[in-house]
């Protein structure tokens, strides 16, 4: 029983973190919602040069062939940026899926992936709406319980802004006739699968929202004056803050447990990914909530930086599965007849 | 990472499994706060310690098993799961102990450790006064130095477990002219001292779980001062530091009852889904539990890989107590009617031991340090917000 992470995967966190904070700025961000694709080449490459774009592409192909547990504390430091880059949407979900799909469409398209040369936008029926796909030059979308493989000249995007101006979303439609690259259950694995990793890279991705909210909330209560003292003095603040700290304190163990769980291909996995999507969203609903009060009307402009990492906690909670999916997928267990649960049961 | 149990943690488990299975006493005992539930508590603690359970992260030279903090979290589980008594000693094997091994010299060690063990002497503790409660550098009971022994004088309050138990531990201001944290000395005192006065206090299910400690030119020997004159304060953080940590109230406790609340659930679905908000409570009920488990065995990682525990053992404090509330909170509102229901009542049906769950659930956020004092330590200590 080990519960913390190898040296190895703090140096890497680390070290994208400190890429990140210096490369991700607030400002680099804002200059993207200006831009047509919203999308950075550069900041890509430069991601791939870092080999995590890579991460988990299999050796063969050209990646690192490492597994979803040593991406996980890299996923919550994109969300430490909020970054716009679809990083923890290709390593976690579009890879994963390729790398299960296998034959050729594996051996084509992984390579080119690892090297930052191509992207691949992932679409389930369980999303609305499929991320990034703008600037896909694959989709993996699931239709009618079959999975498709088209090339953006095969499709028609309708573009749907959505309230956190870093996010591309698109209605997809294929014009075209097309064989399905798996049907049946290989599909319906295959979607399940995705749809787990895409709720895990939320729930990642939400602790570091979280995270920063609470770093910005606190440097932001230690500057601001009234009544003739910095306003994280008084008690009504500190509280509002401290409440923050607690659920995230417990948000993230459920994280790595999950992690761990999908590298390992758990029985379990899913239920745990559940779990852990439904409480470090809440984390970072709850950090949003606490974060714009203290902030006070200064939290509620365009203007302040908050808005970019509120925003995208918002909408991480209610994709990839929202709270009503994670629970019912939880209460399926634990008020199933098998149920093993209560004290020794936690580790199987 | 590797979340799997060592075959040496899967026989420990079954070891201790067994010994339950063979020990733990058929009948419920009577509770710790009765005459009889306290001398039946006691002698149970001498049955743990003479399988060499009572406590099992002690040295092995003091009966212990030199267990590590993973060893402790399986202990805990099966410990709960087996439905085995409270322990009534737990002032003194969780709190005390810990501090004691940490600043008592080797005399005080040989001295108190052994007996604390075998429940021999159970301990009550002497923190709070009248006009010192979340404010405990108010301190006002003093200890004034004669030769070789301190003659104390004061109140102490809140002590826990005080009517029956053989000692007290707590803090006395041994410098009339100190101010706040300075000048307070941690002293052990035996209550069967003349000039202590102990006066139950009821607690809200009636039973006089703590008491008041009056004390009247009471003498104790400077042999039995923790930790240097004047140098109480560090002595009393380190302890509260474990009261607040993973000593007192590890996930098993809490896992267990979430598992019982799904139970009762369950039993009455019928009726609990007219309410569609307790399916969800339930839910998080279970949620909350399995996170401060996961929560907890992560630290233990940490901490027995060299890392150390910080300000943040002040959010499990708030964690835990927010949860049992809401569990029993929960169990209130499924059981209906009958919650209100003392178990002896005659047409108390199922209610099991919810009702004293819940008062004793009203404890928990005042307790070791109110909320409140945790959420200002989190603020101040832990995100570096200003005092």
């Amino acid at each position: 029983m080990d519960f913390t992470f190898s040296e190895d995967q703090l140096l890497f966190q680390q070290s994208l973190r400190d890429f990140l904070v210096k490369e991700v700025t607030p400002a680099r961000i804002r200059q993207g919602w200006e831009s047509d694709s919203g999308r950075d080449e550069r900041l890509w490459r430069q991601l791939s040069e870092l080999g995590v774009v890579g991460m988990t592409v299999p050796e063969q192909y050209g990646g690192l062939g490492m597994a979803e547990l040593d991406f996980i504390l890299l996923a919550q430091e994109c969300g430490y940026v909020a970054l716009p880059e679809p990083l923890v949407q290709t390593v976690l979900v579009a890879v994963p899926m390729l790398r299960d799909l296998g034959g050729e469409l594996a051996a084509t398209w992984l390579p080119r992936v690892a090297a930052g040369e191509a992207r691949v936008a992932v679409g389930l029926q369980q999303n609305l709406l499929v991320e990034d796909a703008h600037c896909a030059d694959l989709l993996l979308l699931e239709r009618g319980g079959a999975i498709y493989a088209p090339r953006p000249a095969q499709t028609e995007l309708r573009h749907n802004p959505s309230v956190d101006p870093s996010r591309q979303l698109y209605a997809v439609e294929l014009t075209e006739a097309l064989e399905p690259v798996a049907t049946d259950e290989a599909a319906a694995l295959l979607a399940a699968g995705a749809l787990d990793r895409g709720a895990l890279g939320c729930a990642a991705q939400a602790l570091g929202l979280a995270q920063r909210m609470v770093d910005m909330s606190v440097d932001y209560t230690c500057q601001r004056q009234q009544f003739g003292q910095a306003i994280g003095a008084f008690q009504a603040v500190k509280h509002h803050m401290a409440d923050v700290a607690v659920r995230l304190e417990y948000a993230r163990a459920p994280v790595h447990r999950a992690a761990y769980g999908v590298a390992r291909g758990e029985a379990r996995a899913s239920e745990h990914i559940s779990h852990a999507k439904l409480v470090a969203c809440e984390a970072a609903n709850l950090a949003a909530k606490n974060s714009i009060q203290v902030h006070g009307a200064m939290g509620y402009t365009w203007e302040v930086d908050l808005h970019i990492f509120m925003k995208k906690a918002w909408a991480l909670a209610n994709s990839w599965g929202g709270e009503g999916f994670h629970k019912s997928r939880v209460a399926q267990y634990v008020f199933g007849d098998d149920a093993r649960i209560g004290a020794g049961a936690t580790f199987g | 990472m590797d979340l799997s149990y060592t075959s040496a943690q899967q026989a420990f488990r079954r070891d201790i499994r067994d010994w339950l299975v063979a020990n733990v006493p058929a009948q419920a005992l009577a509770s710790f706060d009765t005459a009889v539930g306290f001398r039946q508590h006691r002698a149970w603690e001498a049955t743990l310690n003479a399988g060499r359970w009572g406590m099992v992260t002690w040295p092995e030279q003091l009966g212990g098993r030199g267990c590590d903090l993973i060893e402790w979290l399986i202990f805990e589980e099966e410990y709960y799961r087996a439905g085995a008594p409270a322990r009534v000693n737990q002032n003194g094997i969780f709190l005390l102990g810990p501090t004691l091994m940490e600043f008592g010299t080797p005399q005080q060690k040989a001295r108190f450790l052994p007996k604390m063990a075998t429940g021999e002497e159970v301990w009550s503790q002497g923190w709070s006064e009248p006009n010192a409660g979340s404010d405990m550098a108010a301190i006002r009971s003093s200890a004034t130095r004669h030769g070789d022994k301190y003659v104390i004088n004061g109140q102490k309050t809140w002590s826990t477990r005080a009517v029956w138990a053989d000692w007290c531990f707590g803090m006395f201001r041994t410098d009339p002219e100190s101010q706040r944290h300075r000048g307070l000395t941690f002293i052990l005192v035996p209550l069967d001292s003349p000039g202590i006065t102990v006066r139950p206090i009821p607690q809200l299910n009636g039973l006089p779980g703590f008491a008041e400690i009056f004390f009247d030119n009471v003498e104790v020997a400077v042999e039995n001062r923790l930790g240097e004159e004047g140098a109480g304060w560090p002595v009393a953080m380190a302890t509260a530091g474990f009261e607040r940590g993973l000593m007192l109230r590890s996930p098993a406790r809490f896992q267990e009852t979430a598992r019982r609340l799904v139970q009762l659930y369950k039993a009455n679905r019928e009726s609990a889904d007219r309410d569609p908000a307790l399916s969800d409570a339930v839910l998080r009920a279970y949620l909350d539990a399995e996170s401060y488990c996961l929560a907890t065995y992560q630290t233990a990682s940490r901490l027995s890989q060299g890392g150390k525990i910080g300000a943040e053992s002040s959010t499990n404090k708030i964690f835990w107590s927010e949860l049992d509330q809401a569990m029993h909170a929960t169990a209130m509102s499924i059981l209906g009617a009958r919650a209100e229901l003392l178990p002896h009542a005659p047409d108390a049906v199922g209610v099991g031991a919810w009702l004293d769950g819940w008062l004793f659930a009203q404890s928990g956020p005042i307790y070791a340090g109110t909320n409140e004092i945790q959420r200002n330590i989190i603020a101040e200590r832990m995100l570096g917000m200003p005092r």
